[in-house]
Protein backbone atom coordinates (compact mmCIF):
# COMPACT_ATOMS: atom_id res chain seq x y z
CA UNK A 1 0.00 0.00 0.00
CA UNK A 2 1.18 3.53 -0.61
CA UNK A 3 0.08 4.84 2.54
CA UNK A 4 2.44 4.53 5.50
CA UNK A 5 -0.40 5.92 7.70
CA UNK A 6 -4.01 5.85 7.35
CA UNK A 7 -6.41 6.94 9.72
CA UNK A 8 -9.73 6.02 9.78
CA UNK A 9 -12.88 7.78 10.57
CA UNK A 10 -11.12 8.39 14.21
CA UNK A 11 -13.38 9.68 17.24
CA UNK A 12 -11.18 10.95 20.35
CA UNK A 13 -12.81 12.44 23.32
CA UNK A 14 -11.02 14.12 26.47
CA UNK A 15 -12.43 14.99 29.79
CA UNK A 16 -15.91 14.70 28.12
CA UNK A 17 -14.77 16.85 25.41
CA UNK A 18 -15.23 15.92 21.75
CA UNK A 19 -11.24 16.44 20.18
CA UNK A 20 -11.97 14.33 16.77
CA UNK A 21 -15.41 13.40 15.35
CA UNK A 22 -15.06 11.55 12.40
CA UNK A 23 -10.73 12.07 10.86
CA UNK A 24 -9.70 10.67 8.07
CA UNK A 25 -6.42 11.15 6.80
CA UNK A 26 -3.91 9.48 4.86
CA UNK A 27 0.04 9.67 4.69
CA UNK A 28 1.57 8.66 1.99
CA UNK A 29 5.09 7.07 1.75
CA UNK A 30 7.59 9.76 1.22
CA UNK A 31 5.79 12.48 1.36
CA UNK A 32 5.33 15.85 3.73
CA UNK A 33 1.93 15.92 4.83
CA UNK A 34 1.04 19.02 7.08
CA UNK A 35 -1.84 19.18 9.19
CA UNK A 36 -2.76 22.32 10.38
CA UNK A 37 -5.35 24.60 12.72
CA UNK A 38 -5.47 26.53 15.37
CA UNK A 39 -3.81 26.23 18.76
CA UNK A 40 -5.90 23.52 20.99
CA UNK A 41 -7.79 21.48 18.07
CA UNK A 42 -5.71 18.52 18.64
CA UNK A 43 -2.92 18.58 16.53
CA UNK A 44 -0.37 17.58 19.36
CA UNK A 45 -3.02 14.60 20.14
CA UNK A 46 -3.29 13.56 16.93
CA UNK A 47 0.61 12.83 16.83
CA UNK A 48 0.00 10.99 20.24
CA UNK A 49 -2.82 9.14 18.92
CA UNK A 50 -0.73 8.36 15.48
CA UNK A 51 2.89 6.65 18.19
CA UNK A 52 -0.37 5.07 20.02
CA UNK A 53 0.35 6.80 23.35
CA UNK A 54 -3.12 7.55 23.51
CA UNK A 55 -6.41 5.06 22.34
CA UNK A 56 -8.78 6.29 20.24
CA UNK A 57 -12.31 6.33 21.13
CA UNK A 58 -13.39 4.74 18.00
CA UNK A 59 -11.80 4.51 14.82
CA UNK A 60 -8.19 3.12 13.80
CA UNK A 61 -5.04 4.30 12.76
CA UNK A 62 -2.99 2.01 10.80
CA UNK A 63 0.94 2.42 10.58
CA UNK A 64 2.64 0.38 7.93
CA UNK A 65 -0.21 -1.79 7.31
CA UNK A 66 -0.56 -2.79 11.41
CA UNK A 67 -3.27 -1.15 13.53
CA UNK A 68 -1.38 0.30 16.17
CA UNK A 69 -3.66 0.16 18.81
CA UNK A 70 -4.49 -3.59 18.55
CA UNK A 71 -0.27 -4.12 18.96
CA UNK A 72 0.86 -6.09 21.43
CA UNK A 73 3.68 -3.86 23.88
CA UNK A 74 6.23 -5.88 22.42
CA UNK A 75 4.82 -5.05 19.06
CA UNK A 76 4.55 -1.94 19.59
CA UNK A 77 7.78 -0.93 20.90
CA UNK A 78 8.95 -2.66 17.37
CA UNK A 79 7.00 -0.64 15.57
CA UNK A 80 8.11 2.52 16.90
CA UNK A 81 11.62 1.73 15.92
CA UNK A 82 10.66 2.75 12.79
CA UNK A 83 9.55 6.08 14.10
CA UNK A 84 10.72 9.38 14.75
CA UNK A 85 9.20 12.15 16.99
CA UNK A 86 10.09 15.75 17.51
CA UNK A 87 8.11 17.04 20.71
CA UNK A 88 7.35 20.68 21.08
CA UNK A 89 10.18 21.22 23.63
CA UNK A 90 12.54 18.99 21.61
CA UNK A 91 12.34 16.66 24.54
CA UNK A 92 16.40 16.46 25.06
CA UNK A 93 17.74 14.44 27.99
CA UNK A 94 19.28 17.38 30.61
CA UNK A 95 21.29 15.62 32.45
CA UNK A 96 23.46 14.02 29.68
CA UNK A 97 25.05 16.02 26.62
CA UNK A 98 24.29 16.40 22.95
CA UNK A 99 26.73 13.86 21.57
CA UNK A 100 25.02 11.73 24.27
CA UNK A 101 20.95 12.05 23.22
CA UNK A 102 22.13 11.23 19.61
CA UNK A 103 23.59 8.11 20.53
CA UNK A 104 20.58 7.34 22.58
CA UNK A 105 18.65 4.86 20.72
CA UNK A 106 21.53 3.55 18.98
CA UNK A 107 22.87 2.25 22.49
CA UNK A 108 19.49 1.45 23.75
CA UNK A 109 18.17 -0.55 20.52
CA UNK A 110 21.56 -1.57 19.02
CA UNK A 111 24.82 -3.61 20.12
CA UNK A 112 27.32 -1.33 17.43
CA UNK A 113 30.59 -0.93 18.62
CA UNK A 114 31.61 2.43 20.33
CA UNK A 115 33.55 3.75 17.26
CA UNK A 116 30.33 2.38 15.22
CA UNK A 117 27.66 4.75 17.25
CA UNK A 118 30.31 7.62 17.53
CA UNK A 119 30.47 7.88 13.45
CA UNK A 120 26.83 6.97 13.33
CA UNK A 121 26.23 10.46 15.95
CA UNK A 122 28.19 12.83 14.03
CA UNK A 123 27.00 12.01 10.61
CA UNK A 124 23.79 12.69 11.88
CA UNK A 125 25.07 15.46 13.92
CA UNK A 126 26.56 17.11 10.62
CA UNK A 127 23.65 17.03 8.90
CA UNK A 128 22.05 19.04 11.30
CA UNK A 129 25.02 21.04 11.00
CA UNK A 130 25.94 20.52 14.68
CA UNK A 131 28.66 18.34 14.93
CA UNK A 132 30.23 21.04 16.85
CA UNK A 133 27.91 21.60 19.33
CA UNK A 134 28.41 17.72 20.38
CA UNK A 135 29.59 18.42 23.98
CA UNK A 136 27.66 21.30 25.22
CA UNK A 137 24.77 20.45 27.41
CA UNK A 138 21.23 20.82 26.87
CA UNK A 139 20.87 23.82 28.78
CA UNK A 140 23.79 25.76 26.49
CA UNK A 141 21.80 25.58 23.22
CA UNK A 142 19.35 27.66 21.73
CA UNK A 143 15.69 27.08 21.19
CA UNK A 144 16.82 26.20 17.33
CA UNK A 145 19.71 23.92 18.05
CA UNK A 146 17.73 22.13 20.47
CA UNK A 147 15.24 20.84 18.12
CA UNK A 148 18.25 20.17 15.71
CA UNK A 149 20.06 17.83 17.86
CA UNK A 150 16.31 16.17 18.93
CA UNK A 151 15.91 16.06 15.06
CA UNK A 152 19.71 14.38 14.99
CA UNK A 153 18.18 12.07 17.77
CA UNK A 154 14.79 11.28 16.22
CA UNK A 155 16.49 10.13 12.66
CA UNK A 156 19.20 8.18 14.45
CA UNK A 157 17.97 4.70 14.14
CA UNK A 158 16.98 5.79 10.22
CA UNK A 159 12.90 5.49 11.07
CA UNK A 160 10.79 4.96 8.13
CA UNK A 161 8.35 8.04 9.61
CA UNK A 162 9.09 10.96 11.40
CA UNK A 163 6.45 13.11 13.32
CA UNK A 164 7.54 16.81 14.19
CA UNK A 165 5.23 18.49 16.67
CA UNK A 166 4.98 22.35 16.14
CA UNK A 167 8.84 22.57 14.38
CA UNK A 168 8.63 26.02 14.17
CA UNK A 169 6.87 27.78 17.39
CA UNK A 170 9.14 30.36 18.79
CA UNK A 171 11.56 30.11 16.38
CA UNK A 172 13.69 32.87 14.95
CA UNK A 173 13.21 33.55 11.42
CA UNK A 174 17.12 32.11 10.67
CA UNK A 175 16.20 29.30 12.83
CA UNK A 176 13.22 28.30 10.80
CA UNK A 177 14.40 28.50 7.72
CA UNK A 178 16.91 26.20 8.77
CA UNK A 179 14.34 23.78 10.19
CA UNK A 180 12.46 24.14 7.09
CA UNK A 181 15.18 23.62 4.71
CA UNK A 182 16.34 20.38 7.14
CA UNK A 183 13.16 18.67 7.03
CA UNK A 184 12.57 18.60 3.53
CA UNK A 185 16.28 17.84 2.62
CA UNK A 186 16.17 15.06 5.39
CA UNK A 187 12.69 13.50 3.88
CA UNK A 188 13.89 13.67 0.55
CA UNK A 189 17.67 12.40 1.18
CA UNK A 190 16.68 9.50 4.08
CA UNK A 191 13.24 8.90 1.69
CA UNK A 192 11.24 9.29 4.75
CA UNK A 193 7.70 10.06 5.24
CA UNK A 194 7.15 13.15 7.30
CA UNK A 195 4.16 14.34 9.11
CA UNK A 196 4.09 17.89 10.20
CA UNK A 197 1.77 19.42 12.99
CA UNK A 198 1.92 22.97 12.92
CA UNK A 199 -0.23 26.84 12.62
CA UNK A 200 2.68 28.42 10.53
CA UNK A 201 0.82 28.83 7.20
CA UNK A 202 3.91 29.87 5.47
CA UNK A 203 6.69 27.73 6.53
CA UNK A 204 4.03 24.57 5.92
CA UNK A 205 2.85 25.90 2.91
CA UNK A 206 6.40 26.44 1.72
CA UNK A 207 7.78 22.63 2.33
CA UNK A 208 4.60 20.38 2.85
CA UNK A 209 3.33 18.01 0.03
CA UNK A 210 -0.27 18.20 0.89
CA UNK A 211 -1.94 19.60 3.54
CA UNK A 212 -5.03 18.79 5.94
CA UNK A 213 -6.67 21.75 8.21
CA UNK A 214 -8.26 20.84 10.86
CA UNK A 215 -10.64 22.54 13.55
CA UNK A 216 -13.31 21.95 15.66
CA UNK A 217 -12.67 18.15 15.60
CA UNK A 218 -13.13 17.70 12.08
CA UNK A 219 -11.17 18.32 8.69
CA UNK A 220 -12.18 21.90 7.28
CA UNK A 221 -9.87 21.68 4.02
CA UNK A 222 -6.99 19.55 2.75
CA UNK A 223 -5.46 19.72 -0.69
CA UNK A 224 -1.68 20.99 -2.34
CA UNK A 225 -0.54 23.98 -0.91
CA UNK A 226 -1.69 25.57 -4.22
CA UNK A 227 -4.94 24.32 -3.44
CA UNK A 228 -5.06 25.19 0.32
CA UNK A 229 -3.84 28.74 -0.37
CA UNK A 230 -6.88 29.40 -2.92
CA UNK A 231 -9.59 27.42 -0.41
CA UNK A 232 -12.54 29.71 -0.56
CA UNK A 233 -14.03 28.36 2.54
CA UNK A 234 -14.37 30.43 4.91
CA UNK A 235 -13.43 28.63 8.16
CA UNK A 236 -10.02 27.58 6.74
CA UNK A 237 -9.56 31.75 5.09
CA UNK A 238 -9.64 32.91 8.29
CA UNK A 239 -7.06 30.12 9.77
CA UNK A 240 -4.50 30.97 6.36
CA UNK A 241 -5.06 34.75 6.75
CA UNK A 242 -4.92 35.59 10.62
CA UNK A 243 -7.85 37.20 10.79
CA UNK A 244 -8.83 38.12 14.51
CA UNK A 245 -12.65 37.23 14.07
CA UNK A 246 -14.39 34.61 12.01
CA UNK A 247 -16.42 30.69 12.07
CA UNK A 248 -13.91 30.98 15.17
CA UNK A 249 -15.13 33.42 17.28
CA UNK A 250 -13.18 35.70 19.29
CA UNK A 251 -14.96 35.40 22.40
CA UNK A 252 -14.46 32.02 24.16
CA UNK A 253 -18.38 31.30 25.01
CA UNK A 254 -19.83 32.70 27.39
CA UNK A 255 -22.95 34.41 29.71
CA UNK A 256 -24.60 37.37 27.63
CA UNK A 257 -22.12 40.20 28.78
CA UNK A 258 -24.94 42.25 30.64
CA UNK A 259 -26.04 39.49 32.66
CA UNK A 260 -22.23 38.87 33.55
CA UNK A 261 -22.09 42.67 34.60
CA UNK A 262 -25.32 42.47 36.74
CA UNK A 263 -24.42 39.03 38.24
CA UNK A 264 -27.80 37.91 37.32
CA UNK A 265 -28.84 35.49 34.54
CA UNK A 266 -31.32 37.40 32.57
CA UNK A 267 -33.06 34.28 31.57
CA UNK A 268 -33.82 33.65 35.41
CA UNK B 1 -24.61 18.21 52.32
CA UNK B 2 -25.23 15.98 49.40
CA UNK B 3 -22.21 18.02 47.86
CA UNK B 4 -20.08 17.15 50.74
CA UNK B 5 -20.93 13.75 50.87
CA UNK B 6 -20.14 13.94 46.72
CA UNK B 7 -17.21 15.43 47.75
CA UNK B 8 -15.96 12.77 49.92
CA UNK B 9 -16.98 9.48 47.50
CA UNK B 10 -15.18 11.81 44.30
CA UNK B 11 -11.83 12.22 46.82
CA UNK B 12 -12.28 8.23 48.13
CA UNK B 13 -12.80 7.62 44.58
CA UNK B 14 -9.86 9.11 43.39
CA UNK B 15 -7.49 8.15 46.38
CA UNK B 16 -7.99 4.55 44.99
CA UNK B 17 -7.32 4.79 41.55
CA UNK B 18 -4.03 6.62 42.41
CA UNK B 19 -3.47 3.66 44.94
CA UNK B 20 -4.35 1.31 42.06
CA UNK B 21 -1.92 3.56 39.10
CA UNK B 22 0.96 3.38 41.73
CA UNK B 23 0.71 -0.65 42.50
CA UNK B 24 0.45 -1.29 38.69
CA UNK B 25 3.61 0.74 38.13
CA UNK B 26 5.31 -0.86 40.89
CA UNK B 27 3.93 -4.86 39.69
CA UNK B 28 5.01 -3.73 36.49
CA UNK B 29 8.54 -2.77 37.79
CA UNK B 30 9.35 -5.21 39.97
CA UNK B 31 7.28 -8.39 37.75
CA UNK B 32 9.56 -8.14 35.02
CA UNK B 33 12.66 -9.97 34.16
CA UNK B 34 15.57 -7.15 35.10
CA UNK B 35 18.29 -6.29 31.73
CA UNK B 36 20.98 -7.33 33.95
CA UNK B 37 23.28 -5.48 31.51
CA UNK B 38 21.51 -2.62 30.72
CA UNK B 39 20.13 -2.67 34.89
CA UNK B 40 22.94 -2.92 36.62
CA UNK B 41 25.08 0.08 35.66
CA UNK B 42 21.92 2.82 36.08
CA UNK B 43 20.67 1.10 39.28
CA UNK B 44 24.50 1.38 40.89
CA UNK B 45 24.10 5.10 39.38
CA UNK B 46 20.63 5.71 41.34
CA UNK B 47 22.82 4.24 44.35
CA UNK B 48 25.22 7.09 44.44
CA UNK B 49 22.42 9.69 43.54
CA UNK B 50 20.37 8.62 46.22
CA UNK B 51 22.48 6.32 48.78
CA UNK B 52 25.79 7.76 48.75
CA UNK B 53 25.21 11.67 48.19
CA UNK B 54 22.54 11.06 51.12
CA UNK B 55 25.44 9.96 53.57
CA UNK B 56 26.43 13.48 54.82
CA UNK B 57 22.61 14.32 56.32
CA UNK B 58 22.75 10.94 57.54
CA UNK B 59 25.75 10.93 59.51
CA UNK B 60 25.24 14.10 60.94
CA UNK B 61 21.67 13.10 61.82
CA UNK B 62 22.82 9.86 63.24
CA UNK B 63 25.88 11.74 65.37
CA UNK B 64 23.97 14.27 66.78
CA UNK B 65 21.13 11.99 67.55
CA UNK B 66 22.80 9.62 69.34
CA UNK B 67 24.49 12.11 71.85
CA UNK B 68 21.34 13.74 72.66
CA UNK B 69 20.14 10.60 73.27
CA UNK B 70 23.21 9.63 75.29
CA UNK B 71 22.80 13.10 77.11
CA UNK B 72 19.25 12.92 78.45
CA UNK B 73 19.67 9.06 79.13
CA UNK B 74 22.63 9.66 81.43
CA UNK B 75 20.82 12.33 83.32
CA UNK B 76 17.74 10.16 83.60
CA UNK B 77 20.09 6.66 84.45
CA UNK B 78 21.79 8.67 86.81
CA UNK B 79 18.91 9.59 89.04
CA UNK B 80 18.17 5.50 89.74
CA UNK B 81 22.13 4.75 90.08
CA UNK B 82 21.75 2.68 86.56
CA UNK B 83 24.16 5.14 84.18
CA UNK B 84 26.00 1.97 83.49
CA UNK B 85 23.11 0.99 81.32
CA UNK B 86 23.37 3.94 78.99
CA UNK B 87 25.02 1.37 76.34
CA UNK B 88 22.15 -0.91 76.26
CA UNK B 89 19.32 2.37 76.45
CA UNK B 90 21.37 3.73 73.39
CA UNK B 91 21.76 0.76 71.31
CA UNK B 92 18.52 -0.65 71.79
CA UNK B 93 16.76 2.75 71.03
CA UNK B 94 18.78 3.48 67.65
CA UNK B 95 18.90 -0.23 66.75
CA UNK B 96 14.75 -0.37 66.99
CA UNK B 97 13.53 2.74 65.94
CA UNK B 98 15.58 5.52 66.23
CA UNK B 99 17.88 4.28 63.22
CA UNK B 100 15.07 2.64 60.68
CA UNK B 101 12.79 5.53 61.28
CA UNK B 102 14.79 8.56 61.35
CA UNK B 103 16.64 7.12 58.54
CA UNK B 104 13.66 6.87 56.26
CA UNK B 105 12.40 10.15 56.94
CA UNK B 106 15.90 11.83 56.13
CA UNK B 107 15.70 9.69 53.11
CA UNK B 108 12.01 10.69 52.00
CA UNK B 109 13.03 14.68 52.60
CA UNK B 110 16.39 14.46 50.95
CA UNK B 111 16.32 11.71 47.92
CA UNK B 112 12.48 11.00 47.76
CA UNK B 113 11.41 14.48 47.19
CA UNK B 114 14.52 14.79 44.49
CA UNK B 115 13.64 11.54 42.41
CA UNK B 116 9.58 13.12 42.35
CA UNK B 117 10.96 16.44 40.94
CA UNK B 118 13.33 14.53 38.92
CA UNK B 119 10.93 12.02 37.38
CA UNK B 120 8.02 14.91 36.95
CA UNK B 121 10.21 17.60 35.75
CA UNK B 122 11.29 14.82 33.17
CA UNK B 123 7.56 14.44 32.22
CA UNK B 124 6.73 17.83 32.04
CA UNK B 125 9.82 18.49 29.71
CA UNK B 126 8.50 16.09 27.41
CA UNK B 127 11.52 13.73 28.01
CA UNK B 128 9.52 10.67 29.06
CA UNK B 129 7.55 10.40 26.10
CA UNK B 130 10.11 11.45 23.70
CA UNK B 131 11.47 7.99 25.56
CA UNK B 132 8.79 5.70 24.94
CA UNK B 133 8.20 7.16 21.34
CA UNK B 134 12.22 6.17 20.85
CA UNK B 135 10.10 2.69 21.91
CA UNK B 136 12.31 2.96 25.60
CA UNK B 137 10.00 1.93 28.23
CA UNK B 138 10.29 4.78 30.75
CA UNK B 139 9.33 2.76 33.36
CA UNK B 140 12.52 0.53 32.56
CA UNK B 141 14.95 3.12 32.23
CA UNK B 142 13.98 5.67 34.56
CA UNK B 143 11.45 4.44 37.21
CA UNK B 144 12.83 0.41 37.55
CA UNK B 145 16.53 1.61 38.85
CA UNK B 146 14.95 4.43 41.05
CA UNK B 147 13.52 2.32 42.93
CA UNK B 148 15.44 -0.74 43.30
CA UNK B 149 18.43 1.89 43.89
CA UNK B 150 16.38 3.14 46.72
CA UNK B 151 15.64 -0.37 47.75
CA UNK B 152 18.99 -1.15 47.90
CA UNK B 153 20.44 2.16 49.97
CA UNK B 154 18.07 2.49 53.00
CA UNK B 155 18.87 -0.40 54.83
CA UNK B 156 22.67 0.45 54.47
CA UNK B 157 21.66 3.97 55.21
CA UNK B 158 20.22 2.45 58.35
CA UNK B 159 23.25 0.43 59.39
CA UNK B 160 25.36 3.54 58.88
CA UNK B 161 22.87 5.40 61.16
CA UNK B 162 23.02 3.34 63.66
CA UNK B 163 26.91 2.54 64.13
CA UNK B 164 27.33 6.83 64.16
CA UNK B 165 24.16 6.89 66.51
CA UNK B 166 26.12 4.65 68.71
CA UNK B 167 29.25 6.18 68.52
CA UNK B 168 28.09 9.06 69.43
CA UNK B 169 26.65 8.10 72.63
CA UNK B 170 29.99 6.67 73.24
CA UNK B 171 31.47 10.10 72.86
CA UNK B 172 29.04 11.59 75.01
CA UNK B 173 28.84 8.76 77.79
CA UNK B 174 32.19 7.60 78.04
CA UNK B 175 34.85 10.58 76.59
CA UNK B 176 32.77 13.24 77.97
CA UNK B 177 30.64 11.85 80.74
CA UNK B 178 33.24 9.44 81.81
CA UNK B 179 31.55 5.96 82.37
CA UNK B 180 33.84 3.06 81.91
CA UNK B 181 34.47 2.33 77.92
CA UNK B 182 34.44 -1.24 79.07
CA UNK B 183 31.08 -1.36 81.06
CA UNK B 184 29.28 0.38 78.19
CA UNK B 185 30.13 -2.13 75.68
CA UNK B 186 29.71 -4.97 77.39
CA UNK B 187 26.12 -4.05 79.03
CA UNK B 188 25.44 -3.13 75.32
CA UNK B 189 26.87 -6.55 74.23
CA UNK B 190 25.01 -8.74 76.63
CA UNK B 191 21.65 -6.57 76.21
CA UNK B 192 21.24 -6.51 72.45
CA UNK B 193 19.63 -9.31 70.81
CA UNK B 194 20.82 -9.59 67.14
CA UNK B 195 18.18 -11.07 65.54
CA UNK B 196 15.05 -9.04 67.98
CA UNK B 197 16.85 -6.27 68.03
CA UNK B 198 19.46 -5.00 65.18
CA UNK B 199 17.50 -7.63 62.35
CA UNK B 200 13.66 -6.24 63.14
CA UNK B 201 15.27 -2.93 62.91
CA UNK B 202 16.89 -3.62 59.44
CA UNK B 203 13.35 -5.46 58.26
CA UNK B 204 11.81 -2.17 59.30
CA UNK B 205 13.92 -0.13 56.86
CA UNK B 206 13.90 -2.40 54.23
CA UNK B 207 10.00 -2.24 54.30
CA UNK B 208 10.27 1.74 54.53
CA UNK B 209 12.63 2.29 51.99
CA UNK B 210 10.72 0.30 49.69
CA UNK B 211 7.36 2.19 50.72
CA UNK B 212 9.36 5.64 50.17
CA UNK B 213 10.79 4.53 47.02
CA UNK B 214 7.29 3.81 45.38
CA UNK B 215 5.53 6.88 47.02
CA UNK B 216 8.42 9.26 45.26
CA UNK B 217 8.45 7.33 41.94
CA UNK B 218 4.53 7.13 41.26
CA UNK B 219 4.27 10.51 42.55
CA UNK B 220 6.66 11.50 40.32
CA UNK B 221 5.64 9.25 37.56
CA UNK B 222 1.73 10.41 38.02
CA UNK B 223 2.45 14.13 38.74
CA UNK B 224 0.80 16.62 36.53
CA UNK B 225 3.25 18.23 34.12
CA UNK B 226 3.37 21.69 35.19
CA UNK B 227 5.26 23.67 38.06
CA UNK B 228 2.40 23.23 40.77
CA UNK B 229 1.66 20.02 39.79
CA UNK B 230 5.52 19.32 40.14
CA UNK B 231 5.44 21.22 43.39
CA UNK B 232 2.37 19.45 45.08
CA UNK B 233 4.05 16.16 43.94
CA UNK B 234 6.90 16.88 45.79
CA UNK B 235 5.14 18.17 48.95
CA UNK B 236 2.93 14.75 48.64
CA UNK B 237 5.81 12.21 48.37
CA UNK B 238 7.70 13.65 51.61
CA UNK B 239 3.62 13.83 53.62
CA UNK B 240 2.61 10.58 52.56
CA UNK B 241 6.10 9.00 53.12
CA UNK B 242 6.39 10.37 56.71
CA UNK B 243 2.93 9.12 57.15
CA UNK B 244 3.31 5.81 55.98
CA UNK B 245 6.59 5.25 57.37
CA UNK B 246 5.21 5.86 61.22
CA UNK B 247 2.29 4.20 60.70
CA UNK B 248 3.84 1.76 59.29
CA UNK B 249 6.53 1.60 62.42
CA UNK B 250 3.48 0.97 64.54
CA UNK B 251 1.96 -1.92 63.51
CA UNK B 252 5.84 -3.54 62.28
CA UNK B 253 6.41 -3.00 66.29
CA UNK B 254 3.51 -4.54 66.71
CA UNK B 255 4.36 -7.55 64.26
CA UNK B 256 7.58 -7.63 66.11
CA UNK B 257 7.10 -7.37 69.99
CA UNK B 258 3.99 -9.96 69.60
CA UNK B 259 6.34 -12.36 67.65
CA UNK B 260 5.05 -11.74 64.45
Amino acid sequence: MNNLVEIKDLYFSRNGRAIFQGVNIHIPRGKVTAIMGPSGTGKTTLLRLIGAQLRPSQGEILVADENIHSLSRKALYRLRKKMGMLCQTGGLFTHINVFENVAFPLREHTQLTEAMIHSLVLLKLEMVGLRGARDLMPSELSGGMSRRVALARAIALDPELIMYDEPFSGQDPISMAVLVKLIRTINDAMGLTSVIVSHDVTETLSIADYIYVIAGGKIIGQGTPNQIDHEKAQQVRQFLDGLPDGPVPFHYPAEPFASDLLGVRLDA
Amino acid sequence: MLNQVEALGRWGIDSLEQLGRAGVLLGRVVLRVPNLRKGFPLTMQQVYAEGVLSLLIIIVSGLFIGMVVALQGYHTLAKFGAAQQLGPLVALSVTRELGPVVTALLFAGRAGSAITAEIGLMKATEQLSSMEMMAVDPLHRVVSPRLWGGFISMPMLTIVFNVVAIYGAYLIGVKWLGLNSGAFWANMQTSVDFHLDVLNGIIKSIVFGLVVIWISVSQGYEAEPTSAGIAKATTNTVVYSSLAILGLDFVLTAMMIGGW
